[in-house]
């Protein structure tokens, strides 16, 4: 079926783009040169580095897929010249879980239930209304008597999804396989003996492994999502599996756009207080000072303040729901990196110190090379690891920032699907009796997932790195 | 020594300066003093005639910080700006909004702080050093695995989560502890127990990684080998030794936050009903009171930068080659 | 080896502990002092301190907690009768007001409200009440006050107000109450009542002129500024003797002895002013907004409003018993078993700052408060709805013994629209089937069943049930929103909402000329966990008939200035009646009473001009059925125009422990806190058997610990004894 779209490109969107731009020039940078590439090729040697990384990808492609925002358009109207589009945005990942974001229940309702969580007035076929757990719109809908079919249903469905995830996984594998012996020249069956017996020089093993424990994993939750709701509903009866899901773009983008808003003043300042001293550096010294010596809350309120007032002034630049949360989070990623980039500016201030005493500096000083030049060739390579540690290491902890802000009140946009809102809307849900658990546990395995993984991988990158640290 | 001191006390003074221009300029841009009059005089039935009123009472008819009409110096000193922040570099906080001194108000409320904070910071450095130290000892064993292991999935975890289920497993179903409250004296014993056991859990994690790393960077240098060399016990070694030449970097990180503590905590304190500072700043960050929200940042930034000379004085102190 | 219990110091400085608790006795989660449990303490909560306890300032619910205890105006209501009846409290009779033409000449009672120049409410008060014991009465020797001046090295030894050592007390007069309604007038004192009453009482705009000048010139002058108001007179209020005043008012405004029941008309001493005026005690936060003086049953002795505030019984108290009649079903609930003995029953009332809901609802069921509401998300462990819709509590609560109390709010939570807005407000035809569409499309039912449990009455007008006017069943729905099936009102199909949308100019929600989508703005200033739900709730609401709602949520500040713009587009906001009477309600709806510019608290702006007649007529009349008739048509007025498009009348649930007697919800008086009473054996009891701990886990826990270290060490002593032998070898 063909629909007619406009894409639109949030603000996030943009600096998205950008940065995943920049990370594949790095790459490439990478691995044209033979000392970046080394600390490289440890980590992949590592298993539990690599396992994390596959899933930082699942994670990353999944933000990614719900960064590509469009309108749809409507249809035509009578005497309808000009194609109107629906004030919707979407995203790649609405329209791929369309069933999940349409299939709303009217409150909450359990993982897996065929029946809603609360009682309501019904009214039955004399006409008398009378209190029961109505059937879900959409929650094993398909069954006639859930109480006799369900667990059959279920077990059946469970089996199905996790055979077609094992299929999946195995073709996904097998495919990286021949590529990988196309690579070294080598046959198929000597790759593969090699890598499923540790041996390869990547850990291969460990990241078919994790490939496939997510396949399957993927794959019965597909299957089973498609007649019931895996994570349950929330309050209002949306899915909290889709919401889980939409809660991966804003932790990501907390995490990353942050450090793309922080990295230049951080290096730039950092570095030039270490290197020309005097004045320049008491002028940073006193700059981060001062910063650092107002509460970030603070600064945070008064930030999404700022930017309330500019709306409301231009309310008809923010005509959806959509960019006006947009906005917000851009906002808040900008402040974050405003307060972030002190920590890592001291550091780099510090190592500048070291280095600009280093022979090579010196001499390319007498030699009259200009500071710039000097910058740029000599200090930043040599400092690059510690932003790269730094970076990976800040990346987790903006995560789990993002939740507390939600609890004070400057978080993202309300309106906006977060693992903050979310944790924060379960903290009344959990004094409901029976406990309404799963919007925390959802949310909560989501975030943990993350958060983990990005840990373990920045483990590896500093082991990596940093061999003073090890 | 004294010197030094003093040039960084006085070097303190732009900072502040700085920092209150800061936070004036954060706060009046978003809250005109009119926001704020409306805000304290409520919801039903106010009249522009009031809000007037209430400006003139509070002192912020004036221009907020630049008065032309005034004329001379006045142009400076006839203003919102010039009148509320002199005052506070003689400690003199003036009053809320609400019409209560802030000075009383913060000295009553550092105590319940303090009673968070102090126990926290020493229970938590006694287990986390403990830990590192027990996974240190083990190195290289599924120990230490396993222990680092949990200590990422364990910062991986929100620390909201910490206090949401210590409330829910202790108070509620174990009926240990008090939810939330707070008293003086010895009574307040029963309701810390939960707010330090929940800050040591949430810190673990961290802690102990970045302890381990201390120690295991220790144990690396060369004094170690020798130590071993000479047939000392790993235990004396690890004790007499490692933990001695760690505590530096352990103490120096502990001196910097040391003075902060004075500012509470934000979240636990609110969570557990603590009537300290953190909670303090919040609510008054969410009612506007411009104030406390100017003391607070104020006193947080003096204790910032007395961190920051502890800190060097500590230096010199544990290592006789730092010169200040 | 034997190993001692001191070798293991974490276990046995947590037995240590343990036994510490343990030897106190009583629930060892108590969040009270040991001593405190058998006495007869009433325990309750606050959650934002109170920012005003001066009667002529506070205005908000939490303050009139406090202040309804501690101060008496001259009437209240009757505790028990319903509908609410005003009964002297502190004055002698009911109040009856006597009409005055333009040259103050009497005229007859059932005189036309416009011949009525000013109508003339004389109060006597009762001789013989005297005011809680406090510093500001203590006299020398030589008849002068002991703290009216105090020198700084006094003041440096005073902390709280207790720490004064004398105290007396004096009998209260009329020339109290008066200085009250003067001090409404004070440059210094932001009454929020001032603006509204400069417009009713005689003389009170003439003598804030008068204060503020004198302020001025003080103030220049750089005197001491306190202002004895008993020099300055009020016109419209006089002092006829020692226990009789007369309040003038302008025209007829027969809902202004309501006002005399709320503590903006209490008594104040001057000796209380003169004594608060001191600077060295307002440095010390001792004023009369912190430590209020009164004649009440109850007196605040701490005032901690960082943790906890305490009331006290008042040992002056003059005495009231408890009502004997009331409606027919009070003396079968056991409501009149206490009929005619003293007030007030408890010595001591607690409040403890609570911030988060959570801990107040599980130490209520803890038993350490003694009532609570409840929130919508613990409802279903406390309520369950019977088969015909009536609230029961569950069978858990029940064991329990609490109680539950339901009772309808006199307040309306309503969404509106801003009617100056181009696109959704105005009076077209158009217009006002848009709004319409949406008025049946908002299925407001669903959202008190979702957010309230059901704790509400879905808006058929602006009256909510209980204020006269109301129209309860067929005669009272809206018929444009809904039709009367089977006996209960049922909300028009959506198909409907479209029909009318379509008709409005937009079918499926797009603009039928150029096929815009239409988009309509919904001005917030939610924040908090619930806001999320709701806003995707409303969304929903709009998606049934395919418009586009935009939420903009901002903070009050914003919001405020939105609509004092008169740029909101659609807005929620609720109003909780100051008084009993159809008039506060519908003058949110009164033209001249608008927002937007006015400033007045019509938030739609709505302006009508057969609705404003109808209003003005109205307001001065007594009820009857011509009143009802006038109500009636004014209502159909505004279901055909839509100003509110939805809304509901809240239903208060409040839990009450076994021990906690005699409450009877009312939702006027805020004066109840006298008639409750407690039982503090039965509630020692309870709190024992309901928090018995569980020890078991940590130990549990503690033993896992160290099996789990056990193999750790068996491995360490192979560590060092290999070392050894290869030391050796």
């Amino acid at each position: 079926m063909f629909f007619s779209f406009k894409a639109v490109i949030l603000w996030t969107d943009s600096l998205i783009y950008l940065l995943l731009a920049a990370l594949i020039f790095f790459a490439f940078y990478v691995i044209r040169r033979e000392h970046l590439r080394a600390p490289w090729r440890q980590i992949r040697r590592r298993p539990l580095a690599m396992s994390a990384l596959v899933v930082l990808c699942f994670y990353g492609v999944i933000g990614l897929s719900d960064s590509v925002h469009f309108r749809k358009a409507l249809p035509a109207t009578e005497g309808d010249q000009v194609v109107q589009y629906s004030p919707e945005v979407l995203s790649l990942l609405d329209v791929l879980l369309d069933s999940l974001r349409s299939h709303t229940e009217r409150t909450y309702s359990e993982p897996l239930a065929t029946h809603a969580f609360t009682k309501e007035m019904i009214e039955g076929d004399d006409g008398r209304q009378q209190r029961a757990f109505p059937r879900l719109r959409y929650g094993g809908a398909h069954l006639d008597s859930p109480e006799t079919e369900k667990t059959a249903d279920l077990l059946s469905s469970l089996i199905r999804g996790a055979l077609n995830g094992l299929l999946l996984a195995a073709l996904l594998c097998g495919l990286f396989l021949v590529f990988i012996s196309r690579f070294h020249r080598k046959s198929f069956a000597t790759t593969m003996r090699a890598v499923l017996q540790g041996e390869a020089e990547t850990a291969w093993r460990a990241v078919f492994l994790t490939i496939g424990f997510f396949m399957i994993l993927g794959g019965i939750a597909t299957s089973l999502s498609g007649d019931y709701h895996l994570f349950g509903t929330d309050k209002v009866g949306q899915d909290v599996l889709y919401l889980s899901l939409k809660g991966i773009r804003t932790g990501l983008v907390i995490g990353t756009l942050t450090t793309l808003v922080m990295l230049p003043f951080a290096v730039f300042l950092g570095i030039a207080a270490g290197y020309f001293r005097g004045w320049v550096d008491d002028l940073i010294q006193y700059l981060y000072t001062t910063l650092s010596s107002v509460p970030g809350v603070l600064l945070i309120a008064s930030a999404v303040l700022i930017l309330q007032v500019y709306m409301d002034k231009n309310a008809e630049d923010f005509s959806s729901i959509t960019e006006r949360a947009d906005t917000r989070l851009l906002f808040l990623c900008i402040i974050l990196g405003m307060t972030g980039w002190i920590g890592l500016c001291r550091l780099l201030r510090g190592e500048t110190f070291k280095i600009r005493e280093m022979e090579y500096v010196q001499a390319a000083r007498a030699l009259g090379v200009s500071p710039m030049k000097i910058i740029f060739r000599h200090i930043l390579p040599n400092v690059m690891h510690i932003v790269l540690i730094a970076v990976v290491l800040d990346f987790s902890g903006l995560v789990l920032a993002e939740a507390v802000l939600s609890y004070v009140g400057v978080g993202v946009d309300p309106a906006m699907i977060s693992w903050g809102n979310m944790i924060n809307s379960a903290r009344l849900e959990l004094a409901r009796e029976p406990v309404v658990w799963w919007s925390l546990v959802s949310a909560f395995i989501f975030m943990f997932g993350l958060v983990l993984s990005a840990n373990v991988f920045s483990d590896g990158v500093r082991d990596a790195f940093d061999p003073r640290l090890r | 020594m004294i010197n030094y001191i003093i040039r960084r006390l006085l070097y303190a003074i732009p900072i502040l300066i700085g920092v209150n221009l800061l936070t004036f300029l954060l706060f009046f841009v978003v809250n005109t003093p009119d926001d704020m009059a409306r805000l304290h005089l409520g919801m039903k039935r106010v009249t522009p005639e009031a809000i007037e009123k209430w400006k003139a009472d509070h002192g912020y008819d004036k221009p907020i910080a630049f008065n032309p009409a005034a004329g001379g110096m006045k142009t400076l000193t006839e203003t919102v700006f010039y009148e509320k922040s002199l005052r506070l570099f003689l400690f003199d906080f003036g009053r809320a909004d609400d019409g209560r001194n802030i000075g009383a108000d913060i000295r009553q409320r550092m105590g319940p702080s303090l009673a968070i904070a102090i126990p926290g910071l020493i229970v938590g450095l006694l287990v986390n050093i403990t830990v590192a130290m027990l996974i240190a000892f083990f190195r290289a064993s599924y120990i230490d695995t396993w222990g680092v292991i949990v200590a990422v999935a364990m910062m991986s975890i929100s620390s909201l989560f910490y206090i949401i289920g210590g409330q829910f497993i202790f108070s509620k179903t174990l009926r240990l502890v008090p939810i939330s409250g707070y008293d003086t004296g010895l009574d307040a014993v029963k309701f810390l127990i939960l707010p330090v056991i929940v800050g040591l859990v949430s810190g673990v994690g961290s802690g102990t990684r970045w302890y381990r790393t201390i120690f295991l960077e220790e144990i690396g240098k060369d004094y170690v080998r020798t130590a071993r060399a000479k047939g000392l016990s790993e235990l004396s070694v690890l004790f007499s030794h490692v933990l001695r030449n760690a505590l530096v970097p352990i103490l120096t990180g502990v001196v910097v936050v040391l003075p902060l503590l004075f500012m509470g905590s934000l979240i636990t304190e609110s969570f557990f009903s603590i009537p300290g500072l953190g909670s303090y700043t919040i609510d008054a960050i969410n009612s506007q009171d411009f104030g406390i929200v100017r003391a607070m940042v104020f006193l947080g930034s003096v204790l910032y930068i007395i961190g920051l000379i502890l800190t060097d004085i500590s230096y010199t102190w544990v290592d006789p080659r730092v010169r200040l | 080896m034997v190993r001692r219990l001191s070798d293991y110091p974490l276990f046995s400085s947590l037995l240590f502990m343990m036994a510490v608790i343990g030897c106190t006795g009583g629930p060892i989660n108590s969040p009270y002092r040991e001593g405190e449990a058998g006495e007869n303490i009433l325990y309750s909560s606050f959650s934002a301190r109170p920012k005003h306890l001066d009667p002529a300032q506070s205005y908000s619910s939490n303050e009139i907690t406090f202040t309804g205890q501690i101060y008496e105006p001259p009437f209240q209501y009757h505790y028990l009768k319903r509908p609410y009846t005003l009964i002297p409290l502190t004055a002698t009779k009911a109040p009856v007001p006597i009409y005055l033409d333009t040259e103050d000449k009497p005229l007859a009672a059932d005189a036309p409200a416009d011949t009525v120049a000013y109508s003339l409410y004389e109060i006597t008060i009762q001789s013989g009440i005297r005011y809680q014991p406090h510093p500001a009465f203590a006299k020398a020797s030589d008849g002068n006050f002991l703290y009216h001046e105090l020198s700084a090295n006094e003041i440096a030894e005073i902390d709280t107000i207790g720490d004064f050592k004398e105290t007396d007390s004096r009998e209260l007069v009329a020339e109290d109450y008066v200085y009250q309604i003067k001090r409404l007038a004070h440059p210094k004192i932001h009454s929020p009542i001032y603006g509204f009453m400069s417009d009713y009482i005689v003389g009170l705009p003439e003598l804030g002129a008068t204060l503020r000048k004198v302020q001025a010139k003080a103030q220049k002058e750089e005197r001491k500024t306190f202002l004895d108001l008993r020099k300055f007179p009020l016109a419209g209020v006089e002092i006829v003797d020692r226990y009789t005043y007369r309040i003038k008012v302008k025209g007829k405004y027969p809902q202004f002895p309501y006002w005399l029941a709320m503590p903006f008309f209490a008594p104040i001493p001057h000796e209380a002013d003169r004594f608060y005026s001191q600077s060295g005690l307002i440095e010390k936060n001792i004023t009369l907004d912190w430590y209020p003086v009164g004649t009440g049953p109850y007196m605040l002795s701490v005032n901690n409003p960082n943790r906890q505030m305490v009331m006290l019984k008042n040992p002056n108290f003059h005495g009231e018993v408890f009502p004997s009649e009331g409606i027919p079903e009070d003396s079968e609930l056991g409501l009149l078993d206490d009929a005619g003995k003293a007030l007030p029953f408890i010595d001591k009332v607690v409040f403890s700052l609570e911030k988060e809901g959570i801990p107040i609802w599980n130490k209520f069921l803890q038993g350490f408060y003694d009532s609570s509401g409840i929130s919508s998300d613990s409802f279903d462990q406390a309520v369950a709805i019977s088969g015909s819709g009536d609230a029961r509590l569950t069978d858990e609560m029940s064991e329990k013994g609490i109680r539950l109390m339901t009772s309808t709010a006199a307040s309306t939570y309503y969404i509106a629209f801003n009617m100056l807005d181009p696109v959704i407000g105005g009076y077209s035809k158009s217009a006002r089937k848009l709004r319409q569409a949406i008025a049946i499309a908002i299925d407001q039912e669903e959202s008190i069943s979702i957010f309230r449990n059901g704790r509400g009455i879905a808006m058929q007008g602006p009256l909510p049930p209980g204020i006269f006017g109301y129209r309860d069943g067929e005669a009272g729905i809206n018929r444009v929103v809904y039709d009367w099936v089977n006996g209960r009102p049922q909300r028009k199909s959506i198909e409907e909402a479209k029909r009318l949308l379509a008709e409005a100019g937009y079918p499926d929600g797009r603009e039928k000329v150029s096929g815009k989508p239409l988009i309509v703005n919904f001005d917030s200033t939610g924040s908090g966990p619930e806001v999320k739900a709701s806003f995707d709730w409303m969304r929903k609401q709009f998606e049934k008939i395919q418009v586009q709602l935009v939420v903009r949520n901002t903070d009050y500040n914003r919001f405020q200035d939105k609509m004092l713009k008169g740029t909101a587009q659609m807005f929620q906001w609720g109003w909780n009646a100051d008084y009993p009477d159809p008039e506060n309600f519908l003058f949110l709806l009164y033209g001249p009473n608008a927002k937007a510019e006015k400033n007045g608290e019509n938030a739609a702006n709505y302006a009508n001009p057969r609705f404003d007649a109808l209003f003005e007529q109205m307001r001065s009349m007594e009820n009857g059925p011509r009143r009802q008739e006038m109500i009636d048509e004014m209502i159909e007025i505004l279901r055909e125009d839509v100003p509110w498009v939805s809304g509901f009348h809240p239903k208060q649930f409040g839990l009450y422990h076994a021990w906690y007697r005699n409450i009877k919800p009312n939702l006027m008086a805020n004066n109840t806190l006298k008639y409750a009473r407690v039982d503090a054996a039965l509630r020692a009891e309870k709190r024992g058997d309901w928090n018995e701990p569980r020890w078991w886990p940590l130990i549990l826990v503690g033993a896992v610990l160290a099996l789990g270290t056990a193999p750790a060490i068996v491995s360490y002593r192979r560590k060092e004894r290999e070392t050894g032998r290869g030391e050796i070898v």
